[in-house]
């Protein structure tokens, strides 16, 4: 009973949380100079916050170590590239291979119905970027689908290097010159509707309303709250089943085989629609971008933030990006003291030694993280007895 | 003919150069089961090291000393980023072993300054050989891609006779079987690993001065890659098996070199991964691997 009012009270509470950051991100843009430092650290944190939790979902709730976040983050940006480039400069983006072999954008296809400009453009607009987002996340998710059948037998490190193979391999078939027509071969689609294109603006072009950053928070935030959602639901139960002991888990009637499967294509599915709006804060989709350096970058704010907890996993993440972003970039850059001396060791690429230092501080003596696998609203509404269960039962 | 003999001669000694690292990644595996990294990076820091210190000192002197300091930094990633996780769950281990490559790789990154660095030549190994098989069929190599095979095969013969016929040997065998069990016969285990991961670690150094004879330089990520085919290599001979490994690595060499000089070029690296998939859904155990049962 109490725990369920818990949750109630936790959903409110995120609810609220919610609606007051979108609030806030939009007063913020449209006070602030939109060319400020923090807008891309918002929008990067946005996208980045939700590839992390897709990817807590299964590492930390099903316990499935996958390395293969980068793949389906690149399924994700190219399939939205691919389906909205507009007609009209097509030729010129895809110009290596003499035009792409897509002959149309769904942004253009909803235009048709709803006219190109005015309110039926903006209409337009965001039915066809949803729709590219959603798609995006199911190519991602269908390839998951299809690598899982023969990968999610394996057990943990054998998993992990299998999805980061796969990842790999996604790359080179993404850069194949044969598949030009489609994916631009090595070179990067541009030119699709970016954050920027959301912005409202007057018949003069003036802007009236920044929406830049609000809409990447904006689908970050649906898409982590479906993912709580699910988590607080019995099949969330049956993953963090599975991570506890598989036999056991096996032992009381869960599905193995399907239910990780499942969570392997819904974790595939968020990776794929966070690559999506990745390529729109880029402003480009390149396949070169999605390495195996990038889903290692994941994984450590997921360890940052706690393994297995998706408040911490948010937080970290905003801190990973503002922290190499912005806060530490002084690290970079060589410095001299009035008298004269220059301090050691500032000099490019520092930031990072620090960084890789930092994190390998918390992964051996905060093997936790930050948050451990407690919520924000367990922290807030304590309940001293159950605190001390949750502790107890320690694991990666 | 000619350049398919040629790309065979490099294929094998690829092979020869990344059976070098697949040794260290099995042994690792076999004992710590614990995919380790940073062994890639290692071999890439090793690299480093020679470049560093030929400016400092002669090469005839370089080579040791950059074993020395490959083998004491093997040592000390153990300590440091494994030993304290020893009981912890398998994926914070692995964790540990992604941040010290990542750190590996940033350091290298700061030091160098992101620039591609060039390798020094090693006098004999870089030397041009020419073999003259018949009248208008000579190939023209280099020393290294001769001198790797054999060294390989010279160095996996002196392994499996340390494995198999001394007494550390034996308790590395004990200890890869089992943890708590050869604990209980008295082998101390953190010494066992700490010399599993120093043969390790030489054997990357080797491996990096013969690789990066036949490259021209060596970026902060140039270990990464060859690393992740090593693994693959490993786990294709059945991980834990040093003769499979070797087997694995060459198989590797010579396919990837094959594809490099053929039109699929850009799925070299690919087909590593997809020859992993494969492997592991068709027989997780590999080549010569034991296989494992699960007790309930």
């Amino acid at each position: 009973m109490t725990g369920q009012k818990k949750d109630k009270r936790g959903a409110m509470l995120g609810l609220c949380f919610a609606v007051l950051l979108l609030v806030l991100v939009v007063v913020l843009e449209n006070t602030l100079k939109p060319t400020e430092m923090m807008f891309t650290v918002l929008k990067k944190g946005a996208v980045y916050s939700l590839v992390a939790v897709s990817m807590n979902l299964l590492n930390g709730f099903t316990g499935l170590f996958s390395l293969g976040q980068a793949g389906f983050m690149l399924l994700g940006a190219y399939t939205y590239a691919i389906l909205t480039v507009p007609t009209g400069v097509r030729d010129s983006v895809y110009y290596l291979y003499g035009g792409s072999s897509v002959r149309f954008s769904l942004q253009e296809m909803f235009g048709a119905l709803f006219g190109n400009s005015g309110v039926g453009g903006g209409v337009s607009l965001v039915l066809g970027v949803l729709l590219a987002l959603i798609l995006a996340g199911c190519v991602a998710a269908f390839f998951a689908w299809l690598i899982g059948l023969p990968v999610l037998r394996l057990k943990s490190d054998y998993l992990a290097i299998a999805t980061l193979g796969f990842a790999e391999i996604i790359r080179a078939v993404f850069q194949w010159d044969v598949l030009g027509p489609v994916t631009n071969g090595a070179n990067m689609i541009k030119s699709f509707p970016t954050f920027t294109s959301f912005n409202i603006t007057n018949a003069q072009g003036v802007v009236i309303l920044r929406l830049s950053t609000f809409v990447p928070f904006f689908v970050a935030i649906v898409c982590i709250a479906i993912i709580v959602m699910l988590i607080n639901s019995s099949y969330g139960r049956a993953f963090k089943a599975i991570r506890e002991d598989e036999i056991a888990a096996e032992a009381m009637g869960i599905n193995l085989a399907k239910h990780k499967q499942l969570s392997f294509c819904i974790s595939a599915f968020f990776a794929g629609i966070g690559g999506a709006m990745f390529a729109m804060y880029a402003a480009n989709a390149q396949a070169k971008v999605f390495t195996s350096a990038m889903t290692y970058e994941i994984l450590l704010i997921v360890v940052i933030g706690g393994i297995g907890s998706i408040s911490g996993s948010c937080i970290a993440t905003f801190l990973y990006v503002a922290c190499s972003e912005g806060w530490l970039r002084f690290l970079d850059t060589e410095m001299v003291l009035d008298n004269g001396v220059q301090v050691p060791f500032l000099r490019n690429g520092f930031r990072m030694v620090v960084f890789s230092v930092v994190i390998m501080i918390v992964v051996l003596f905060f093997r936790r993280g930050m948050m451990g696998n407690r919520e924000l609203s367990d922290l807030i509404f304590r309940k001293p007895g159950k605190q001390k269960r949750r502790a107890g039962g320690g694991h990666g | 003919m000619e350049f398919a003999v040629s790309i065979l001669l490099s294929g094998i000694s690829l092979g020869g150069q990344l059976a070098l690292i697949a040794i260290g990644y099995t042994m690792v595996y076999g004992i710590l089961r614990l995919i380790n990294f940073a062994h890639g990076d290692l071999f890439m820091v090793s690299g480093l090291m020679m470049i560093y210190l030929v400016t400092w000192i002669p090469l005839y002197l370089a080579i040791p000393v950059v074993l020395i300091l490959a083998v004491m930094l093997g040592f000390c990633i153990e300590r440091v980023a494994y030993r304290p996780l020893r009981g912890a769950p398998r994926m914070s281990v692995m964790i540990s072993a992604i941040g010290v490559s990542y750190l590996l790789q940033n350091t290298a990154t700061y030091v160098t300054g992101g620039q591609p660095m060039n390798y020094p030549s090693i006098p004999f190994l870089s030397d041009t050989l020419v073999i003259r098989i018949a009248e208008n069929f000579t190939i023209t190599t280099k020393w290294v891609t001769v001198v790797t095979p054999v060294l390989v095969v010279v160095l996996v013969v002196v392994l499996t006779q340390l494995i198999h016929h001394t007494k550390i040997g034996m308790a590395m065998r004990a200890v890869a079987k089992d943890f708590e069990a050869s604990q209980l016969m008295g082998i101390k285990i953190d010494h066992i690993i700490s010399v599993t991961f120093i043969i390790g670690s030489a054997l990357a150094a080797i491996g990096s001065m013969l690789y990066f004879s036949n490259y021209p330089y060596i970026t902060p990520t140039a270990g990464a890659m060859p690393g992740l085919k090593a693994f693959v290599a490993a786990v294709f001979g059945g991980i834990g098996s040093i003769p499979g490994a070797v087997i694995g690595a060459f198989l590797i060499g010579i396919c990837e070199t094959v594809i490099k000089g053929s039109s699929w070029s850009v799925f070299s690296d690919a087909f590593t991964f997809a020859l992993l998939i494969i492997i592991l859904a068709a027989k997780p155990t590999g080549l010569f691997g034991e296989k494992a049962t699960d007790k309930v």
